[in-house]
């Protein structure tokens, strides 16, 4: 139980803050000696009294990975780093809503050396406050890795890199083949095929979409993936840094084209966990359901399912200026906390998973996510991953998902709002939602 | 002098009085408990049954079905995959000394504001009793800040901090249950005659073993009490806990069961048998000390 | 547990003498009392009432907890991230009660749940109570299933109740037909009905939490005076209202006062149900929400702990009158 931990003796000798008047990050940072201080971007700085700590010692992990398979694959990942000459690893594991309901105070109390983490604005909200450390040098050697938009993906505000990738996922349309081949149903391409096809399962006694918001979190992908066929890519990352205002045109088109779609959606989503939303669609009480092949497939494989039967068809196009050009696939990696024991270790180890080879090691127990390094051969893959890498790479851009684009507390509200549009999707609604999330969005956007 | 002159324990009413309360009443009471008592136990009783059957079954039949299978293998599976074991022991950890520590300074408190005549007691009785009255939720934030800014040396705490600490979490379940102790204690104390401390005056007794000698012997059944409800009490705590300790392997069994939880989501029947195992230990508290718990409340409430 | 008021009618019980504070202290029993009473105060003052006043400092703040906090009032129209740690006079209350949709549902939702727990799990406990106390047969197993629930920790209700709950799998929608994906009736999800069987949930703990309090209380309660009454031919219901409860008015104000508490510290279940969300909002999650996640708007949810800090004033200022009303008075005086 107790980890083997650093003598935490020395930690903090510097700038030790009173309680409530301590000082900002960037008044903490000019106290250390200006040798430090000074340190060009290139070269991170240890902020934690200027321990660089040691590539030898051991490094701590924390990781929100807590489901069984992945926390498997992680461990596996973490045991490879070690094999590779990395620093021994200790995972602290929490259950990942309560990891990430935490994560500021996480980061500014006693963090692990690496946290795991989500990329996109999420990333850079909290590098941009200081509490991650630049990961500039890490990227100078793995850079190549890489192609130019995972890297972007990876950077902050700043221009340094802050993050390392190990995998992403697409955002699709479930539905089970021998479902589809018994029906006679075809894959939809446009909106008037989509529409045509749920209300011909609707007649045939089976729920068009399986659906589940209970936590909130899963409807944002349809508001998204119905943003982006509608408007576009450079309107969805607009309107999620709040350039667009969400009363606009664009965002009420949005929310009408949903409200079309409402009638052929699993009801009472609002009380369902999209867990029981896949079994519906397992069991072919639904004949399809939206969302990442990270829940869905990895359910398939959890309830042992027939995942071989499993196959998935990108949104069908609404806009024919934006076709199926794109889809949310977020991208999950690791960070090293700003107030890392042991940067140096902490690195080495991301030095290692920032390659192909980490990748496949990792992609071995993980049956649903695809590895994000350019030139991965991952001799594992399913079919499931083999078209999620076709379906990605088609993607003329993607976006990660609302709640790693936005400033969080506008997710949350978003959160909100989209539950009461569930409710309650009617044209007076969704005229009072869009007012409430652009007042909302004033006030946490500017002051 | 013993402890029963002052715990003058009421007789139970005696039957004569009832005799003549009508059959049907009678009747139409039973009626009422037993159908209350169905429909307390149903929620219970049924997440019992669902911890006891295999996934596969209730995945294809429904949770409302006849039993193929019972099976205890539910309850193993949730106690080995979990780790449960350790997450009991984190509790235990945080429990135990935490009602030491209030009851302690509980008593003592409770004992110089009955006993000795500071000119504030009221105003500190007040004070304290309202503090315990306080939603959680007012405080944590300069509260979070505040751990972070307390060091301690690393054989009390492995963060060095106490934040994300045991030690943290015993001083916050300390000093958030201190108030209702007080209350509860130096209203047992009231009702302790003066004469038994004018006797100890005589033998020339100082404050310190009046009250460790005289006292704290008295108040022996108040404190059983008040031992059990804070057990139950901190036992259950779960808002302190998710928020001030990040590790998730520090953390006590009830918010632990949050992770168990996100780990089991799709397998009901793992949850409803960790949950079954989390709820063991208050329950044996509470059948073993059923009769503390109405005495202690009574204690809580009998003030004058 | 001798009563002070309960005494003069207690079968010519002699009173309790008064009290008589000891007066003369040595030098080491001053350091005892010093000892007695600083540490638990400084611990009090340090862990509860130094944050508690905190939180009203913060409340005129904006500011995100990372870094450190100014007097710099805030500048109008900058991007958030530039104006943190700044003054923000009363514009986090401003705030609250006009834009933020979720207040004034969460007021609603907090005050429904007081009248539940007064109109419904508080007299349905002490019903409970006083059938029991007049120890009819199996009493004493009545009392034990009844009060089962509030040894389980909310977190753990909340679990259990999924299970009855729960739209295509729950007991209530099979029982009564409702699992089906066109008719399932969504109990948890649905914010009208949430509330409600939420609630249901909370009045299942909380009418076994009162029930102990006025068992308690009842057990206080002279049977002589009772029986007296009897004898004077009153009925069950009269001596109950008559005789019984007005000798239980402490038992009455705890009652009270643990009502209001819990229905104002609410948190744990609906956290666990749903995070508070659709239908569930209540000031405790909307502060803990807004302080304890992911991004925190620490000025604005202090802003939502001290309105939940205002309204817990009353009740608790209420019970410590009632309480503490005769403490100032010579106990004879009564």
């Amino acid at each position: 139980m107790t980890s083997p931990r650093i003598p935490q003796n020395f930690e903090r000798p510097l700038a030790r803050r009173g309680l409530l008047k301590g000082m900002g990050a960037a008044a903490a940072f000019a106290t250390v000696p200006g040798a430090l201080a000074a340190c060009s971007s290139s070269k991170s700085s240890g902020s934690s009294g200027g321990n660089a700590g040691s590539v030898t010692s051991p490094v701590t992990f924390g990781s929100n990975y807590s489901d069984a398979s992945p926390k498997a694959a992680f461990a596996a990942l973490c045991a490879a780093a070690t094999a590779a000459g990395g620093p021994k690893v200790t995972v602290n594991t929490v259950d990942h809503n309560t990891f990430q309901t935490n994560i500021t105070s996480y980061l500014q109390g006693t963090p692990d050396d690496l946290f795991t983490w989500f990329a996109g604005y999420r990333m850079q909200y909290f590098a941009a406050q200081g509490l991650a450390l630049p990961l500039d040098d890490v990227w100078a050697k793995i850079g190549g890795n890489f192609s130019a938009s995972v890297k972007t993906l990876c950077t902050g505000l700043d221009g340094h890199q802050y993050f390392v990738p190990i995998y992403n996922y697409p955002w699709v349309v479930f539905y089970n083949k021998s479902h589809f081949a018994a029906k006679g149903y075809t894959v939809p391409t446009t909106w008037d095929d989509f529409i045509a096809l749920c209300k011909k399962m609707k007649s045939d006694g089976i729920v068009p979409l399986a659906f589940a918001d209970k936590d909130g979190w899963p409807a944002l992908g349809t508001f998204d993936i119905l943003n982006m066929r509608i408007n576009g890519y450079d309107y969805h990352q607009k309107l999620m840094k709040h350039q667009v205002s969400w009363t606009d045109p664009g965002v009420t088109a949005v929310f009408d084209k949903w409200a079309e779609l409402m009638p052929y959606m699993q009801t009472g989503a609002n009380g369902r966990i999209w867990q029981d939303a896949a079994k519906a669609l397992e069991q072919k009480q639904a004949g399809m359901m939206f969302q990442g092949t990270n829940q869905v497939a990895a359910q398939y494989v959890t309830d042992n399912a027939n995942l071989d039967d499993l196959d998935f068809f990108p949104y069908p196009a609404i806009n024919p200026t934006y076709g199926q050009d794109y889809m949310d696939a977020p991208t999950d990696g690791f960070m090293i906390s700003k107030k890392a024991k042991n940067p140096a270790g902490a690195k080495a180890i991301l030095e290692y998973i920032g390659t192909a080879a980490a990748e496949s090691t990792f992609l071995k127990t993980d049956q649903w996510d695809v590895g994000v390094a350019t030139g991965l051969q991952a001799p594992s893959y399913d079919a499931i991953q083999k078209k999620s890498v076709t379906a990605i790479s088609g993607c003329k851009a993607v976006a990660q998902f609302m709640d790693r684009d936005a400033d969080p507390a506008m997710a949350t509200a978003m959160i909100s709002i989209i539950q009461k549009f569930i409710d309650d999707p009617s044209t007076g609604n969704i005229t009072s939602l869009q007012n409430s999330a652009e007042q909302q969005a004033k006030a946490i956007y500017t002051s | 002098m013993t402890a029963q002159t002052i715990h003058r324990t009421t007789p139970r009413a005696s039957a004569g009085g009832r005799r003549k309360a009508p059959r049907w009443g009678q009747l139409a009471s039973q009626a009422f408990l037993i159908s209350a008592c169905v429909l307390w136990l149903l929620p219970i009783a049924f997440a019992l049954y669902v911890s006891l059957r295999p996934y596969s079954e209730t995945q294809k039949y429904g949770y409302v079905s006849m039993p193929h299978h019972l099976t205890l293998k539910n309850f193993s599976d949730a106690w080995s995959q979990s780790d449960m074991l350790h997450y009991f022991w984190n509790s235990v950890l945080i429990t135990v000394p935490s009602v030491i520590v209030v009851l302690a300074l509980a008593s003592g408190l409770a004992f110089v504001l009955t006993r000795v005549n500071v000119k504030i007691n009221v105003a500190l009785l007040i004070v304290f009793t309202a503090g315990n009255l306080l939603p959680q939720q007012v405080i944590i934030t300069p509260l979070y800040r505040l751990f972070l800014q307390i060091h301690l040396p690393t054989f009390l705490a492995g963060s060095g901090l106490l934040y994300n600490s045991i030690t943290g979490l015993i001083v916050i379940n300390v000093a958030f249950q201190l108030g209702f102790c007080t209350f509860v204690l130096s209203n047992y104390m009231k009702s302790i005659p003066d004469e038994m401390y004018e006797a100890a005056l005589v033998d020339g007794a100082g404050l310190w073993t009046r009250f460790r000698k005289l006292t704290v012997p008295l108040c022996r059944p108040a404190l059983a009490a008040l031992a059990t409800l804070l057990t139950t009490w901190i036992y259950n705590d779960f808002f302190w806990a998710i928020t001030l300790m990040s590790s998730g392997d520090k953390r006590p069994v009830t918010s632990a069961l949050a992770n168990l939880q996100g780990q089991f989501v799709s397998n009901q029947n793992l949850i409803a048998a960790a949950a079954m195992i989390a709820a063991i230990p208050t329950l044996v508290v509470y059948v073993l000390l059923q009769k503390q718990f109405i005495a202690g409340l009574a204690l809580g409430s009998s003030k004058g | 547990m001798t009563d002070h008021e309960l005494d003069p009618v207690a079968a010519g019980a002699p009173r309790a003498p008064r009290r008589r504070r000891v007066g003369r202290l040595s030098g080491r029993d001053k350091a005892v009392v010093a000892v007695l009473l600083g540490l638990p105060i400084l611990i009090d003052l340090a862990f509860i009432w130094g944050p508690a006043l905190a939180t009203v400092g913060l409340s005129f703040t904006k500011w995100n907890g990372v870094g450190g906090l100014s007097t710099k009032t805030c500048q109008p129209n900058v991007p958030s991230i530039l104006n943190n740690g700044c003054l923000y006079g009363i514009q986090n209350y401003h705030q609250a009660a006009t834009i933020y949709p979720e207040f004034w549902p969460a007021v609603r939702h907090n005050l429904i749940w007081l009248a539940v727990f007064v109109f419904f799990a508080t007299p349905l406990g002490m019903l409970f109570a006083v059938l029991i106390d007049r120890g009819i047969k199996g009493s004493r197993m009545y009392q034990s299933i009844l009060f089962l629930p509030v040894m389980l920790s909310l977190a753990l209700v909340g679990i259990i109740w999924e299970f009855m709950y729960s739209q295509n799998y729950g007991l209530i929608n099979t029982v009564i037909g409702h699992n089906h994906n066109g008719n399932a009736i969504d109990w948890l999800g649905n914010p009208k009905l949430n509330l409600w069987s939420v609630l249901v949930e909370a009045s299942w703990r909380q009418a076994g939490y009162v029930m102990v309090l006025y068992l308690a209380g009842l057990k206080a309660v002279d049977p002589q005076l009772r029986e007296a009454a009897v004898m004077d031919g009153t009925n069950a219901w009269q001596t109950f209202w008559k005789v019984v409860f007005p000798v239980m008015r402490p038992i009455n104000i705890v009652v009270m006062v643990v009502t209001v508490i819990e229905s104002l510290r609410a948190f744990d279940l609906v956290y666990i149900t749903n995070k508070g969300i659709n239908g569930l909002e209540l000031l405790s999650v909307l502060v803990t929400s807004n302080i304890v996640g992911e991004t925190q708007r620490v000025g604005f949810g202090s802003a939502l702990g001290v309105v939940l800090l205002v309204i817990s004033l009353v009740p608790i200022c209420t019970f410590l009158y009632l309480t503490f009303r005769r403490e100032s008075q010579p106990k004879g005086a009564r």
